[in-house]
């Protein structure tokens, strides 16, 4: 069997992603490499979620080009996987949502109920297998979201801004389950507006103002000394809602 | 009021004697309909599963055009049909003139649009819930189209309710393409439309009554079934 | 239940609707309405079915539907009461084997109030006179029947040019005998119609008998296959078996053994 070649780097060059009038995304060239967390930072309106769609393929860009090392062909099992800021589950149980996705990246299905299960159990949530996956509380079902990413050995993991909506203790939660991911060698893309949680999390903070990369630094350097007057202005709060 | 009173005791009476006449008649309805849905539903849901998810050139003209046909007379469905089947016409040599073969195409003519258009609704909206997810999965055209198909079959399930309410009431299709015909093509509707035109009323609006149980109950069923499920999958 | 699962299901059930009719011997005949609604056709054929072995399938339509969809090829006997149309279409070469077999009468109806006075009367021609000098309520059927194309006849030989001097007395349904005595019973209007219909219909109200016995009233009805030679399909064995039973003695006195409320209502007429 052939060994895989990696997906990444990522590559982007000059992409534009054009919606009536504005520019959403602003000629962005970046290249994104195995091994450091990224999180994407910016105001709201800024083109952080848009970005990521358009890195995880869920969005062609206007113009411009985004390359991965290895291209994705349509049928082939999917190297990186998206949570969402809002999980969506099939109406089936728990452990039958990750099977699904088991199923389509063509996992055989004498394998898909044990991986599943084993996904559960890394997110604590083995004791709701067989629970309907949409009666779980947000908390639960982003947990639920996370494992079946996992289950699917993604390179790269993109999280769309994964905590927005959940408590404290539902957020420690799934802070906890994405470093155990990294850990487990997935690259880790997030973007979010919580500026705590970008310094938790970051090892390299990529700041996005108006649809353009204003600044890209390592997350120390990027919240003691920012570059940019634009990431000066949004941490002193005092960035208008673009 | 009288003959109301009349009808209900009619009503009670051929169904209470399990009157054998009425029984052909019932059973013949309930297969005729039941197939005629079956069939559409088999052709319709893919039909609307194409329509929501698909990107073509006159989407929306088709979308438009479908709804319309909901509307479609049955009488004219009828028409058209009776002069396919007949044998001057080009299906002619199959034979299916007054025979509940014909009643069953006629009728999956009529409610196909129906059930297209309502699942069509259905399964867009539930697009717009699951696509990006769905997409990320790597689950793309027909497994992304059956998967949506499959979660949302309880609402499908009121699309094709639809579909067996227009066949069970409608007469004007079955009635040009069956022929009436006494134990062959005679259902509930093209019954009660003979006893009306011989005058007894009564018997008529007994059988009306009848039909509309039989309907009622179907609705019932389907409802109490969507409920249990629903308990069960969130 | 997956998709190939259901296409199964739906074509299994198609296919069952299908052999209903292919394992029988039946045939299929165009008759009118006014013959299937006073039940003779209930009483007729399951003798013929008993004796024969054959079922007769019977689509009752106007006359003159039922003659179109002969000549269309959709039957393989014709059964109406019209002897000018049957003419027409013999002459036309859509039928073969033309044979009048059966007479019954039409009645003019309305209501006990007479407003145009015609009850007792023996004469069709001069109550239709009474009726419109009176502009009282007249549905028509007007739906190419055998029925409408007598009252069009009794109209014109009565010297009333209906279609110059009909108004809005004369109601015009375009529908068969059952309800256009319906509309007649709830206008409480004059109608013509045949007597077995009458005998059978229910909903009367306030309408009665009121014309009988004309000689001119009297319908004519006659049997014929339709021309193999046209369409070949036809069933033309099991057909004349039909035709040739009707005017047969067997046949003749079923017809005249048909009663309702101890009335005879069709009269046995075939001559060889």
């Amino acid at each position: 069997m052939r060994a895989p070649t990696s997906i990444l780097p990522l590559v982007l060059e000059d992409v534009s992603f054009v919606a009536g009038e504005r520019a959403i995304v602003d000629r962005v060239s970046l290249v994104l490499d195995a091994g450091p967390r990224t999180i994407i930072l910016g105001p709201n309106g800024a083109g952080k979620s848009v970005l990521m769609r358009l890195c995880h393929g869920l969005l062609a860009p206007t113009s411009g080009r985004i390359e991965w090392a290895s291209p994705e062909r349509p049928g082939e099992r999917r190297r990186q996987a998206m949570v969402f800021q809002r999980p969506v589950m099939l109406r089936r149980s728990a452990i039958a949502n990750i099977e699904y996705a088991l199923g389509i990246a063509g996992i055989l299905a004498i394998e898909r109920t044990r991986q599943a299960r084993a996904a559960l159990e890394g997110v604590g949530l083995a004791h709701l297998a067989e629970r309907p996956a949409r009666v779980l509380s947000g908390g639960e079902q982003q947990r639920l979201a996370l494992a079946r990413a996992w289950a699917l050995r993604p390179e790269v993991l993109f999280l769309d801004e994964p905590t927005a909506s959940l408590d404290p203790s539902a957020t420690a939660e799934v802070e906890r389950i994405i470093e155990v991911i990294r850990a487990a060698g997935t690259k880790i893309v997030m973007c979010t507006h919580n500026l705590g949680q970008a310094r938790r999390l970051g090892d390299e903070i990529l700041f996005l103002h108006q649809g353009r990369l204003a600044e890209r630094a390592p997350v120390d350097r990027f919240f003691d000394q920012p570059a940019s007057p634009e990431a000066q202005a949004f941490l002193k709060g005092e960035l208008p809602w673009t | 009021m009288g003959t109301i009173l009349h009808a209900i005791g009619e009503a009670a009476g051929l169904v209470l004697t399990l009157d054998p006449k009425l029984v052909e008649i019932v059973v013949l309805s309930i297969t005729v309909s039941l197939s005629a849905v079956a069939l559409a539903t088999v052709l319709a849901l893919p039909l609307g599963a194409v329509i929501a998810v698909g990107k073509f050139p006159g989407r929306q003209t088709i979308i438009v055009v479908l709804n319309a046909l909901m509307g479609l007379p049955p009488v004219v469905v009828g028409l058209v049909v009776y002069l396919l089947l007949s044998r001057a016409g080009p299906l002619g040599p199959m034979g299916l003139l007054f025979t509940p073969a014909a009643m069953v195409i006629a009728q999956t003519i009529l409610i196909l649009p129906i059930i297209a258009a309502l699942a069509r609704q259905a399964i867009e909206d539930a697009w717009r819930e699951y696509q990006e997810q769905l997409r990320s999965l790597g689950a793309g055209g027909w497994t992304a189209a059956l998967t949506l198909v499959w979660d949302i079959r309880f609402s499908l399930l009121t699309a094709v309710l639809a579909g067996v309410g227009r066949a069970a009431a409608e007469v004007g299709a079955v009635m040009i393409v069956g022929g009436n015909i006494d134990g062959v093509t005679r259902v509930m509707t093209t019954t009660i439309a003979l006893e009306t035109s011989k005058g007894d009323l009564p018997l008529a609006l007994g059988l009306g009554i009848v039909l509309v149980v039989l309907i009622l109950l179907l609705n019932a069923a389907a409802y109490s079934f969507k409920e249990v499920a629903q308990r069960r999958y969130g | 239940m997956d998709l190939k699962r259901r296409i199964v299901l739906a074509a299994a059930l198609a296919a069952a609707a299908l052999p209903l009719a292919a394992q029988e011997k039946y045939i299929t005949v165009a008759s009118t309405t006014s013959t299937e609604q006073s039940g003779l056709f209930g009483y007729l054929l399951p003798i013929f079915e008993k004796e024969t072995g054959i079922k007769v399938r019977v689509v009752a339509l106007g006359t003159g539907q039922a003659l179109d969809m002969a000549r269309r090829g959709d039957a393989d006997v014709v059964f109406v009461h019209d002897p000018a149309a049957e003419k027409k279409f013999m002459d036309e070469g859509f039928g073969v084997d033309y044979k009048q077999v059966m007479y019954n009468d039409f009645v003019v109806i309305g209501p006990k109030s007479d407003p145009a006075k015609v009850a007792g009367g023996k004469d069709v021609l001069a109550a239709l006179k009474k009726i419109e000098a009176s502009k009282a309520p007249f549905v028509s059927r007007a739906d190419k029947s055998g029925t409408h194309a007598a009252e069009l006849r009794y109209w014109k030989s009565a010297g009333v040019d209906i279609d110059a001097q009909k108004g809005p007395w004369y109601k015009e349904t375009g529908s068969g005998m059952g309800p256009a005595l319906n509309t007649a019973s709830s206008l409480n209007a004059y109608i013509l119609a045949d007597r077995g219909t009458w005998l059978a219909f229910k909903n009367r109200g306030d309408l009665t008998i009121l014309v009988e016995g004309d000689k001119q009233l009297f319908n004519q009805y006659g049997i014929m296959l339709v021309n193999p030679a046209k369409h070949p399909h036809v069933k033309k064995d099991l057909g004349m078996t039909f035709v040739n039973w009707v005017a047969s003695p067997a046949g003749q006195q079923a017809i005249a053994g048909y009663k309702v409320g101890g009335e005879q209502l069709f009269f046995p007429n075939y001559k060889r």
